[in-house]
C-alpha cells in the first residue's frame, strides 16, 4: 500500500470544517474507518475519465425559476417559538468570538 | 385488524359500501398497532388524535368513490416532515422538532383524505440500512425478530410487512427503499428522480433523494403513487412531465417485453441461495413471454464509492443547517458560539451521520475535490451512459436488489464497508435518476427475496406493468410472516 | 525604489427586487426583526430554493452595463462556511459558471481614460444581519437570501485614485439600470478592496491585504492610499507584506489588522443540486436588454448633440438616473433644454442641498417645472416672479394656475403700460428734467417707480422701450 491516506491531523482539521468534535479514542476509530472507506474511493482512479463530463444533476429541468412576485409568510412567530433562544424577534446566539467568520 | 388479507382495492369497496367507517379502520389499526408495533417496533411516533378525527372528518363528508386512498391508514417515515407533528429524521438533533410546514406529499395524502397513523422509524437521517442507525429504537423484521429490517426506510416497510397499515411512504437516496421491501417481501417503489416532489423531505443527498410508496401489492404502490407524483412549485428540480395513471394498463400481459439482466448483477459477491431466486424470476419472465437477455452495465461496480462521495458531499452540506441556533438539539452549558456550534453537532449526531459528514467534508476540501467529488462525478456520467445503452435496446433491466436476505442485528453496524455494499445494486438507479422497485420474488432460508426492476427515466409504467405480471403469476407477495400468532 | 501597485475590488450590490432570490419573502427594509422571513429563509429542514427570474433578468441587465459576455448556460453553487447569519451554513452562489464574464468599465482619473476589466460578475443570495452585544449576538433574516450581484474587477487598476474612479463609474452604470439604488449609505453597494505591490520591472505581484466592506468611496481611496504606502514602508526596511485582513479606522485614517490569513479559507464549493441550470438564449437576453433603460454615455452625447448642452453641463445632469430622467421628463414636456439644465444644477441642487433630500422625495415634478420654465421663455412671467413660482413648484403646485390665481402674469401689452408710464411721468417731473440734463439714474428710479405701480408685474424690456420713447417726446 502506498502512503496513508489520512491521518488523525488531517481527521481534526476536517473535523473543524464540519463542525465536530472527537474525543481520543472516536478519533482513532474514525481514522481508522476513514481510512478504509478513502481506501475504497482510491479504485475510482483507475477509471479513464478523460473528457468525461462531470454529472451534478439528473432533474429533466431548466430554466426552473419563479416570477418575481413577494409573498409574506405570515410564520414569523412560528418560527420564533422553535429557535432554543429568542430575544424581541431576534434569535440569540452566545457570544461570536471570531468576527471574521463571513464568508463574504 | 391487520392488512394482510385485504388490497386497497378491497379496503375501498369496504368503505364506500360502508362495511367499516375510516374512523373504525384507524381506530382498529391503532389496534392492531399497540399489539404488532410492539414486537418490531417500526413507528417512532404515534398521531392517534388527529388521525381519528381526520378519519371523522373524512367519514362525515363521505368517502370518495374515486379515490383508491380515501380513508386509509398510512405511515409516514420519519424524514418526511409533518406540521405540528413531531419529526425527528430518528436524529437527537430533531428529537422534540414540531415542524411548521407539511412536505407537499403530506400535503397530498391529507388533501386526498389519507389517514396518517404516525411516523416511522428509520436510519437516523436515512443513512444506513438497517435503520440501526435510528437514535430511538432498533426496528425489526417481522419475518425473524432478531433480524434487521433493512434501510434506511426500515420502519415504513415493517409497518407494511408486519401487516400494521396496507401503505407507507419511505426516501430513497442510495436504495432505502428499495432494500427494505426486500428484505420485508414487500413491494418499494423509487420513482424517477423529479417526479415526486421533494418539498419537506429532510435532505440527505439532495440529486439522488426521492420519495416513494411501500406497499404489499403493486396494483397498490401504482395508486400510492399516482397520488404524490407530480410537479411541484417548490421543488425546482421536480418534473413538468405529465403524469399517467400507473395502475392503467396492468393486464399480466407482458408478451414480447424485453427485457435485459446484468451479468455485473449476478456476480460473485450476491449469495447463491439470492442468485437462485432471481434466476427462477428469469424463467418466469420467460415464461410470461418475455425476452431476457445478459448485458453488462461495466461501470456499475465503481457505483458504491462514487455514490458515497457524492451523496455523502451533499449531505455534509445539507445537515450543516443542524447547528443548534434556529431549531432542534442545542447542547448545555455552552460558552460561546464556536461551543454551540461544536458541542450541538457533536452531541446532537450519532457516528453513521458523522462519518458521513466526515467523509462529505473531506470529499469536497481542498485539495481532494479533483480526486474524490469531481472524479465520482465523472464517474456518475459513466454509469448513466452504460444504463442508456441499454436502454436503447430493453424496456427494463432486472436484477437482485440486494445482495443477501436480512442480516442478523448487530451484524454488520460496526463494519461500514460491509454495510455500504449492500446497497451495490441499488445505488446505480439512484446515481443514474432511474425509477426502481422491489417486489417478493420468493424466500432464501425463510427470508424474503426481492427482484429488482429498473426502468427508462419516467418510465414506472412499464415496472408496474412487469410487475404486476409477475405477482399475478406468482404467490410471493401473499406470504407474510409469522409474528408469534398475531395474524 | 519604484513600485507598481496593482488593486483589485469585489463590490456586492443588493438587487431591488420584489422578493428575495431563493424564496417569496420580500425584499424590503425597515421591517420587524425576522418579519419577512419563511421557513427557506431560516434555512428549515426539508426546505428547497427556488430562483427568482427577475434576479437572472436583473443580473443580465447589470452584465450588460459592464460589457460583459453573459453565460448562457450558467449554474449555481454551494459556499460551505458556518455563522449565525447563514442559515443553512452553506451560502447559495455562483463559482464555476457566473452569470457574465470579461466585462469593462471606463474610467478618467486627471483627464487621462483607461478601460478597468471586470473578471466575472454573478448572482448570490446576501445574508442575515448579526448585531454583537456583549454576552450575545442577535440574528435578523429579514436580509437573508436578499439578492446580490457581486462584481470583480481584473487586476488592472494601479492607483488609488482609479480605484475611486471605477467605484463611481459602477456605481453610475448600475444605477441607470434601474437594478438597484446602489447606496453606499445604505448597504446597497459594498465594496471590497484588495492591494499589492511589486518594485517596478517585476512580473510576479505581491503579497496582498484586502479591507472589507469599506463604507464610502472616499474611504476607498484612503485606505487604500494608505496601505500602499504602509506596504512600501515595510519593503523598504526589508519586510515582507503578509497575507492578510486589515479594517480601515476612520478616525485615525489607517488600517489595522484584524486577521492574518493561512493559507485560503476552505469553503468546499460544489454544485447545487437544488436547482436546475439556467439557460439563457439570444432571445432573452435581446427581450430583457430591450428594457435597459439609456445609458450615462449616450445621454451626454445626445444632450451635446441635441439640446445644445456644454459638455460640462451634460456630465452633470447624468450624475444620477434620477436627474437625469428628471430632465428628459421636463423636456419632453417642451421646455428650453439650457433653462432646464440651469434651473436644475441652480436652484433645484441648491434645494435638495439645503434640505438635505434626493431628487424623487421632492414634490417637484417634470411637469412643473416645465410649466414654469415655458412661462419664463414666453415671458409670461419675469425672472423675479420666478423665484415666487420656484418656490410654489418645490412646494408642489401646479405653477399656471399658481400664477394665474396670484395675478403674476407679467404685463406685456403697452396699451395697458402706456397709461401707468403717462402717469408716473406727470408725477415726477424732476426725474424729467434730471433725464433732460443728462442724468441717467434717472430712469432707473423710474423704472422702479413703474415696476411699483404694477406690483412688479411690468415686463422691463417692454416698460423700458415705451418709457425711453416717451421721455424722448416730451
Amino acid at each position: 500500500m502506498a502512503e496513508e491516506r489520512i491521518n488523525a491531523e488531517q481527521v481534526k482539521h476536517v473535523a473543524e470544517l464540519a463542525k465536530l468534535e472527537f474525543t481520543p479514542d472516536q478519533l482513532e476509530l474514525f481514522t481508522g474507518q476513514l481510512e478504509k472507506i478513502i481506501g475504497m474511493f482510491e479504485e475510482l482512479s483507475t477509471v479513464d475519465t478523460t473528457g468525461v463530463p462531470v454529472t451534478s444533476r439528473v432533474s429533466d429541468r431548466q430554466n426552473a425559476l419563479r416570477d418575481d412576485v413577494a409573498v409574506q409568510s405570515n410564520q414569523r412567530q412560528a418560527l420564533l417559538a422553535n429557535a432554543p433562544e429568542t430575544a424581541e424577534g431576534l434569535i440569540r446566539v452566545p457570544t461570536i468570538i471570531d468576527e471574521s467568520g463571513d464568508g463574504e | 385488524m391487520d392488512f394482510f388479507n385485504q388490497d386497497l382495492t378491497s379496503l375501498h369497496a369496504d368503505l364506500v359500501a360502508k362495511k367499516i367507517s375510516a374512523a373504525e379502520l384507524t381506530q382498529a389499526t391503532f389496534d392492531n398497532m399497540a399489539k404488532t408495533d410492539a414486537k418490531v417496533d417500526a413507528f417512532l411516533n404515534l398521531n392517534a388524535d388527529a388521525a381519528l378525527k381526520n378519519a371523522q372528518a373524512i367519514d362525515a363528508k363521505g368517502i370518495n368513490a374515486d379515490n383508491l386512498l380515501a380513508g386509509i391508514p398510512v405511515g409516514v417515515k420519519d424524514n418526511i416532515v409533518t406540521k405540528g407533528l413531531t419529526t425527528t429524521a430518528a436524529s437527537k438533533m430533531l428529537e422534540n422538532f414540531v415542524p411548521v410546514y407539511n412536505a407537499t406529499v403530506v400535503d397530498k395524502m391529507l388533501a386526498n383524505d389519507m389517514v396518517i397513523v404516525g411516523k416511522t422509524n428509520m436510519d437516523e437521517f436515512a443513512m444506513g440500512g438497517s435503520t440501526e442507525n435510528s437514535a430511538f429504537k432498533v426496528t425489526k423484521n417481522p419475518w425473524d425478530v432478531s433480524r434487521v429490517p433493512g434501510g434506511s426506510s426500515g420502519g415504513s416497510a415493517v409497518a407494511v410487512a408486519s401487516g400494521q397499515v396496507p401503505v407507507a411512504y419511505g426516501s430513497d437516496t442510495g436504495g432505502s427503499i428499495r432494500q427494505p421491501a426486500s428484505f420485508n417481501g414487500i413491494v418499494g417503489m423509487k420513482p424517477t428522480y423529479g417526479r415526486v416532489s421533494r418539498w419537506g423531505l429532510i435532505a440527505f443527498g439532495s440529486s439522488l433523494d426521492q420519495i416513494g410508496p411501500m406497499t404489499r401489492t403493486v396494483k397498490d404502490n401504482a395508486a400510492a403513487l399516482n397520488l404524490i407524483a407530480g410537479n411541484d412549485v417548490h421543488d425546482g428540480t421536480s418534473s413538468k412531465r405529465a403524469v399517467p395513471d400507473f395502475t392503467a394498463g396492468l393486464t399480466g400481459d407482458i408478451k414480447g417485453m424485453k427485457i435485459a439482466l446484468p451479468k455485473e448483477y449476478m456476480g460473485d459477491g450476491i449469495d447463491p441461495k439470492v442468485r437462485e431466486v432471481i434466476q427462477n424470476a428469469v424463467k418466469q419472465f420467460e415464461d410470461l413471454g418475455a425476452t431476457v437477455e445478459e448485458v453488462s452495465l461495466p461501470h456499475s461496480r465503481y457505483g458504491v464509492s462514487a455514490y458515497y462521495i457524492i451523496a455523502s458531499s451533499e449531505a455534509s452540506s445539507n445537515l450543516q443547517r443542524f447547528d443548534g441556533i434556529r431549531y432542534g438539539f442545542r447542547a448545555q452549558d455552552v460558552k460561546n458560539l464556536e461551543d454551540v456550534y461544536v458541542r450541538s453537532r457533536s452531541e446532537g449526531f450519532g457516528d453513521e451521520v458523522k462519518r458521513r459528514i466526515m467523509l462529505g467534508t473531506f470529499s469536497l476540501s481542498a485539495g481532494y475535490y479533483d480526486a474524490y467529488f469531481h472524479k465520482a462525478g465523472q464517474v456518475r456520467t459513466m454509469i448513466i451512459d452504460d444504463f442508456n445503452k441499454v436502454f436503447n435496446d430493453y424496456d427494463l433491466i432486472i436484477g437482485p436488489t440486494a445482495p443477501t436476505p436480512a442480516f442478523k442485528i448487530g451484524d454488520e453496524i460496526s463494519d461500514p464497508i460491509t454495510m455500504y455494499m449492500n446497497d451495490v445494486l441499488t445505488i446505480p438507479v439512484n446515481l443514474a435518476g432511474l425509477p426502481g422497485m422491489s417486489i417478493p420474488a420468493g424466500l432464501a432460508d425463510g427470508m424474503p427475496v426481492g427482484l429488482q426492476l429498473i426502468g427508462k427515466s419516467f418510465d414506472e409504467s412499464t415496472l408496474y406493468k412487469a410487475g404486476y405480471a409477475f405477482e399475478q403469476a406468482t404467490d410471493f407477495h401473499q406470504a407474510t410472516p409469522d409474528l408469534g400468532g398475531t395474524n | 525604489m519604484n513600485f507598481v501597485t496593482t488593486i483589485g475590488l469585489e463590490v456586492h450590490v443588493e438587487l431591488k427586487t420584489n422578493s428575495k432570490i431563493f424564496s417569496p419573502s420580500p425584499v424590503q427594509f425597515g421591517a420587524e426583526p425576522n418579519a419577512n422571513t419563511n421557513v427557506i429563509d431560516w434555512g428549515y429542514p426539508g426546505v428547497l430554493p427556488t430562483a427568482n427570474k427577475g434576479v437572472v433578468e436583473a443580473g443580465i441587465k447589470a452584465a450588460t452595463a459592464l460589457h460583459a459576455e453573459i453565460e448562457q448556460e450558467t449554474y449555481f453553487d454551494r459556499k460551505n462556511y458556518f455563522y449565525p447569519d447563514n442559515p443553512k451554513a452553506y451560502q447559495i452562489t455562483q463559482h464555476e459558471k457566473p452569470l457574465a464574464h470579461d466585462g469593462w468599465l471606463e474610467i478618467e482619473v486627471d483627464g487621462q481614460k483607461k478601460k478597468v476589466g471586470i473578471e466575472e460578475m454573478h448572482i448570490e443570495e446576501d445574508a442575515g444581519k448579526n448585531t454583537h452585544a456583549s454576552t450575545h449576538s442577535y440574528v435578523d433574516l429579514n436580509r437573508q437570501g436578499t439578492p446580490l450581484i457581486e462584481i470583480v474587477s481584473k487586476p488592472d487598476i494601479s492607483s488609488p485614485a482609479e480605484a475611486y474612479a471605477y467605484c463611481e463609474a459602477l456605481r453610475q452604470r448600475i444605477q441607470f439600470t434601474g437594478v438597484s439604488d446602489v447606496k453606499m449609505e445604505e448597504g446597497s453597494m459594498r465594496v471590497d478592496v484588495n492591494i499589492s505591490i511589486r518594485p517596478a520591472g517585476s512580473d510576479t505581484y505581491g503579497v496582498k491585504t484586502e479591507m472589507k466592506n469599506l463604507n464610502s468611496f472616499n474611504y476607498v481611496k484612503k485606505s487604500l492610499e494608505y496601505e500602499e504606502q504602509r506596504q512600501q514602508r515595510v519593503l523598504m526596511s526589508g519586510g515582507q507584506v503578509q497575507q492578510e485582513t486589515r479594517r480601515f479606522d476612520e478616525t485615525a485614517g489607517q488600517t489595522i489588522l484584524m486577521r492574518v490569513k493561512e493559507g485560503s479559507d476552505d469553503y468546499r464549493y460544489f454544485p447545487e443540486p437544488d436547482i436546475p441550470a439556467v439557460v439563457i438564449s439570444d432571445d432573452w437576453i435581446h427581450d430583457v436588454q430591450a428594457t435597459i433603460p439609456e445609458m450615462p454615455g449616450s445621454r451626454r452625447d445626445r444632450y451635446v448633440n441635441d439640446f445644445g448642452l456644454t459638455p460640462y453641463d451634460a456630465g452633470v445632469l447624468t450624475q444620477t438616473k434620477e436627474m437625469s430622467d428628471f430632465f428628459d421628463a421636463t423636456v419632453a414636456q417642451g421646455a428650453d433644454p439650457k433653462l432646464t439644465s440651469n434651473y436644475l444644477q441652480g436652484d433645484v441642487n441648491a434645494f435638495l442641498n439645503e434640505n438635505k433630500v434626493d431628487l424623487q422625495d421632492t414634490k417637484l415634478t417634470p411637469e412643473n417645472l416645465a410649466g414654469m420654465i415655458k412661462m419664463i421663455s414666453d415671458e409670461t412671467i419675469s425672472s423675479k416672479i420666478a423665484k415666487k413660482v420656484f418656490k410654489a413648484i418645490m412646494a408642489g403646485s401646479e405653477p399656471v394656475k399658481w400664477v394665474n390665481d396670484k395675478g403674476l402674469v407679467q404685463l406685456s401689452d403697452p396699451a395697458q403700460l402706456q397709461p401707468i408710464i403717462d402717469n408716473v411721468l406727470e408725477n415726477n417731473q424732476q426725474s424729467i428734467d434730471d433725464f433732460k440734463n443728462g442724468k441717467d439714474r434717472a430712469v432707473g428710479f423710474l423704472v422702479g417707480q413703474i415696476m411699483k405701480q404694477t406690483h412688479g408685474k411690468a415686463n422691463p424690456k417692454v416698460v423700458n422701450k415705451l418709457l425711453m420713447a416717451s421721455l424722448q417726446a416730451r
